[in-house]
């Protein structure tokens, strides 16, 4: 089939074949006709003046009324030719958001990247998925050479750009510390105050601090208000919540935090996560949280970093491939 | 500059008078169908925002005539509260999100040429220009 012009003389033929053998052939045309037209964004209140004119050259013996009723309908069109005019160009700003917002996802994952550190004693497995193209999680390795690595896994309450920022600028904090050995109680302390003074009130940031100490296996860890981690002992195959109370960062600058001690034995783990992992939905349902944890057990012989895998993939395939929220999730196992 | 002649915006049925006037004018410069009913419909959109956010104001019209060509001027007057950020009346779906009417960028759209002068808590002059192809 040739390619079809658009243009009046081209609409007329195809409308009189139509008018005269009553052809699906023809309406075929008229539909690749209406394609074409789009790919031009010619809008539709164009293809009815082509009608329109079509229509008087074949009949010029036209009666009056018809002409009439036809530039009733055009003048009814006219507003639909604008919508369509509108959104073709909110189409076209909506693919630019889109390609800045890739631009701005690779950049955030340059700034929040973070080296996972390969250590003797302990093992170390971490994973984090943002839902949308930004990520509003954040989690942080810090080794020094005396043998502590200190953990930290951040939460944003909201999801997208804004949450990417605020955490960025958590990360630059962090960066900011001394190099030595800092207290968890006192890293969240001061990171509250930053966050205190920076961050707009409505929202708030939820952040788990952790050292594991990997000379005498001690992991010291704060919370502010984030998720509950949990503790497995591999002697009895059974979990255990690490909930320590702690107020979010932000809500006010006399915020103190308490610090917590547990001695980890050897092949047991220590989970760490945001409530992207507690939170999965299966359609309406949320999953509960024995559910999360019956499916790290049922992979807890694996290399951590495959158990981390191996869950976000269960959750992935659960929740139909469609993130609800960012997911993060982290184990460590000492294994010495 | 042929002849200038307007139309007083005070209540809805004033959008009607104006919409007849340029389409009448507009006719008589030798727009066609299409032209007449774009030209109609960029009026209405001008003169209910008149009636909607300024309360009363006046639409005129001017037939341009130049050595190659002629056209059509619309100029809408108010003394409203006038718009403070005309970016954002300009931006698609701004104004159109309820789905009601073409907004500004839907009168830039209909016509040739579009200029907008706003002051807040003076008013608002918008001219826009059709020009025969």
């Amino acid at each position: 089939m040739s390619t079809l012009k658009l243009d009046l003389e081209n609409y007329k033929e195809l409308l009189q074949e139509y008018i005269r053998s009553k052809d699906e052939q023809a309406l075929y045309q008229a539909e690749q006709f209406s394609k074409q037209s789009m790919q031009q964004k010619i809008s539709p209140d164009e293809i009815i003046n082509i009608h329109i004119q079509s229509l008087q050259e074949i009949y010029p013996e036209m009666p009056e009324y018809i002409q009439s009723s036809l530039n009733f309908l055009l003048e009814t069109m006219i507003s639909y030719g604008l919508a369509y005019q509108e959104h073709q160009s909110l189409r076209e700003k909506q693919l630019e958001l889109k390609s800045e917002i890739s631009v701005a996802a690779n950049m955030q994952k340059t700034l929040l990247s973070t080296v996972k550190p390969e250590i003797e004693e302990v093992e170390v497995g971490a994973l984090s998925v943002p839902a949308k193209q930004m990520n509003g999680d954040y989690h942080h390795f810090v080794y020094d050479e005396k043998g502590t690595l200190g953990i930290a896994v951040a939460d944003v309450i909201g999801k997208g750009v804004p949450a990417a920022l605020c955490m960025s600028m958590i990360k630059y904090s962090m960066d900011s510390f001394p190099e030595m050995r800092m207290d968890p109680s006192v890293i969240l302390g001061s990171l509250n105050r930053v966050v205190e003074r920076n961050v707009d009130s409505s929202m708030f940031i939820t952040m788990f601090y952790g050292l594991y100490d990997s000379r005498d296996h001690t992991f010291t860890y704060s919370s502010a208000g984030h998720e509950p981690g949990f503790y497995y002992h591999k002697d009895q195959g059974e979990f255990e919540e690490i909930d320590v109370p702690g107020l979010v960062l932000g809500v006010s600058a006399e915020t103190t935090y308490t610090q917590y001690v547990k001695e980890v034995e050897k092949g047991d783990m220590i989970v760490l996560l945001t409530d992207g992992v507690t939170e999965c939905r299966q359609g309406e349902r949320f999953i509960e949280q024995e559910e999360v944890l019956d499916v790290i057990k049922s992979y807890a012989d694996l290399p951590a970093q495959e158990i981390v895998d191996q869950v976000y993939k269960h959750f992935e395939r659960l929740q139909g491939f469609q993130l609800r929220d960012d997911f993060t999730l982290i184990i460590l196992r000492r294994n010495v | 500059m042929e002849f200038q002649s307007c139309v007083n915006i005070k209540k809805e049925w004033d959008i009607v008078g104006a919409r007849q006037l340029g389409r009448d004018i507009a006719r008589k410069i030798g727009f066609g169908t299409v032209d007449q009913a774009r030209i109609a419909t960029a009026i209405s959109e001008l003169a209910r925002n008149i009636y909607l956010y300024a309360g009363t104001g006046k639409v005129c019209f001017e037939a341009l005539e130049e050595i190659d060509r002629k056209g059509i001027a619309i100029i809408a007057m108010d003394d409203g509260p006038g718009i403070k950020e005309i970016g954002q009346v300009m931006e698609d779906g701004f104004s159109t999100s309820g789905g009601l009417g073409a907004g500004l960028p839907g009168v830039k759209r209909l016509m040739d040429e579009f200029d907008i002068h706003s002051e807040e808590g003076k008013g608002t002059e918008i001219r826009v220009v059709k020009w025969l192809r």
